[in-house]
């Protein structure tokens, strides 16, 4: 098993895998996110559980660090190689003929993608980190604050209007990576679904809806605080 | 027609190419695409000047040599040919058209138009065949039943001539239809499947080590391909190999 891990289609299957578990937290992420917007309750509540569980803290947390890091680290190595498979360009390309921008620039659109993630590391992340592993306080509450913190720094975060467009245009490109992504993670792991219209139409639904949901949600707390 | 030509010339392997701009006039539009340069070769040769080396043999879609990549596209802008079989009449008079080579490293330029494709053939030999002794005792083929639904897809997938368009059309210079379609053309017959492990393990070993890029699924191979190679034998080598490694 390991010589299928090195070979090329290896891992093309390996980064698929990858994809799907990122897709796969990419949906519950959202889930607990939109419950911000019907109630702030529920979503302190669910926040606090997430924050303080420890399965979800020292397990499932250190394997989606490695999955992220596994899935853009591959692909920028699977970037390097395919680059080096035509060192000589073509002067004249007709790209646009027979791909799609999208699946052309997963590159580009992962860049985008990446550079988010480290944006939202510092917004909330590395100052969860913080509270929790460096202070020490778990009792996820603030000074002066009733309640849980997690929703009223939710709300601060989405004031500064140059973070929400941050935002907003991370998830143009999440989409875009996904039209492609979605369906191209079935076809590497031998599913025959580019041909399959339903699999491609759950593919398009996902990868419009999940990215709409989340600048839906950063718009919301823009205007509503 | 009157036509501009942009052509890749490039002495040998070691040279540095370059693209040289070329007249070619009273061009037919029920002329194929080699015929045009036929033409123009004609003319070269009459001014003393060296020809356009490029690659064909059948001129009739079937021995996959004519590789060219014509206005950014494998064997020029129609769909389902080969550059032999694309005519004239898909341009207009006045046009521009720019003539390559097939790109990739694993595809390195002999001369002018020409490229080596013996990379295909290296992996041909790694695995593509059965070994079956064919010496006068071969049992019937028929007497072996195969549905119907693997013996069409088999032979579509043996439709691939080998022409590389799959490689030169791919953003990643990947040879996976190629690769997909010659593991696939056995691993549905019962006469493949003997062999299925290590073909699929030897011939993908052997495109790895060619130097071909990674597949990420854009699809550009199957639009490209003259004999309509569809992703799914992509997808078929990936279980094969999958199966093959447990
Ligand atoms: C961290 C920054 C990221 C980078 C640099 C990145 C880069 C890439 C690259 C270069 C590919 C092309 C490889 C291929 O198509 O085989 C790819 C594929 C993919 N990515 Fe990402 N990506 C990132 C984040 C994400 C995220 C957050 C998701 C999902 C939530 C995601 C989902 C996918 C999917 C579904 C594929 C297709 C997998 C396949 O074709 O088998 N990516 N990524
Ligand atoms: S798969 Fe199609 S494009 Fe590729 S070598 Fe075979 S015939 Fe040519
Ligand atoms: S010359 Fe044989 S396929 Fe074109």
């Amino acid at each position: 098993m390991s010589g299928f891990f090195k070979s090329s289609i290896g891992r093309k299957v390996a980064m698929a895998l990858s994809a799907f578990f990122l897709m796969f937290f990419l949906l519950q992420h959202f889930a607990i996110n939109i419950l911000s917007v019907f109630s702030e309750t529920t979503f302190n509540e669910v926040s606090h559980f997430m924050g303080t569980n420890f399965l979800v803290q020292f397990v499932l947390q250190p394997v989606l660090i490695f999955g992220v890091v596994f899935h853009f680290v591959m692909g920028f190595v699977l970037e390097i190689k395919n680059k080096n498979a035509r060192q000589i360009a073509y002067v004249k390309n007709n790209g646009a003929a027979n791909s799609t921008w999208m699946s052309r620039n997963m590159i580009y659109s992962g860049l985008a993608i990446l550079a988010f993630i480290v944006l939202h590391f510092i917004d909330f992340w590395f100052p969860e980190i913080n509270t929790k592993y460096i202070q020490g306080d778990w009792t996820g509450m603030h000074d002066g604050i009733e309640g849980y913190r997690y929703f009223h720094e939710l709300q601060e975060k989405f004031v500064n209007p140059i973070r929400v467009v941050a935002y907003v245009v991370a998830f143009i490109f999440l989409s875009l990576h996904l039209m492609h992504g979605f369906a191209s993670a079935f076809q590497s792991v031998g599913g025959s679904t580019i041909r399959k219209k339903r699999l491609q139409s759950i593919g398009k639904a996902y990868s419009i809806l999940i990215p709409l949901g989340f600048i839906f949600i950063a718009l919301y707390h823009h205007f509503n605080h | 027609m009157n036509l501009t030509l942009k052509i890749w010339r490039q002495e040998d392997s070691k040279a540095k190419g370059r693209m040289v701009d070329y007249k070619v006039t009273e061009i037919s539009e029920h002329m194929s695409f080699l015929e045009m340069m036929d033409v123009l070769n004609e003319q070269l040769v009459n001014k003393g000047e060296d020809p356009v080396a490029f690659d064909h043999d059948c001129r009739e879609g079937i021995c996959g040599m004519c590789s060219m990549y014509i206005n950014g596209e494998a064997h020029g802008p129609d769909r389902g040919v080969t550059t032999c079989q694309l005519h004239m009449r898909m341009f207009k008079d006045g046009d521009t058209i720019t003539i390559e080579p097939f790109r990739a490293t694993a595809f390195p330029v002999i001369k002018d138009l020409v490229v080596d494709r013996s990379s295909f053939e290296r992996i041909q030999q790694a695995g593509g065949y059965i070994s079956v002794n064919t010496s006068g005792n071969t049992q019937d083929a028929n007497s072996i039943p195969i549905s119907k639904h693997a013996a069409d897809e088999a032979m579509d997938a043996a439709m691939c001539i080998g022409c590389g368009a799959c490689v030169a059309s791919c953003k990643n210079s990947s040879a996976m239809l190629f690769v997909g379609a010659k593991v696939s053309q056995y691993a549905l017959l019962p006469q493949g499947q003997v062999e299925a492990a290590d073909r699929v393990r030897n011939m993908v070993a052997q495109m790895d080590l060619e130097g071909f890029g990674n597949c990420t699924n854009t699809g550009a191979c199957e639009i490209e391909c003259p004999k309509g190679i569809s992703l799914e034998n992509i997808a078929r080598m990936n279980r094969e190999l999958m199966k093959a490694s447990v």
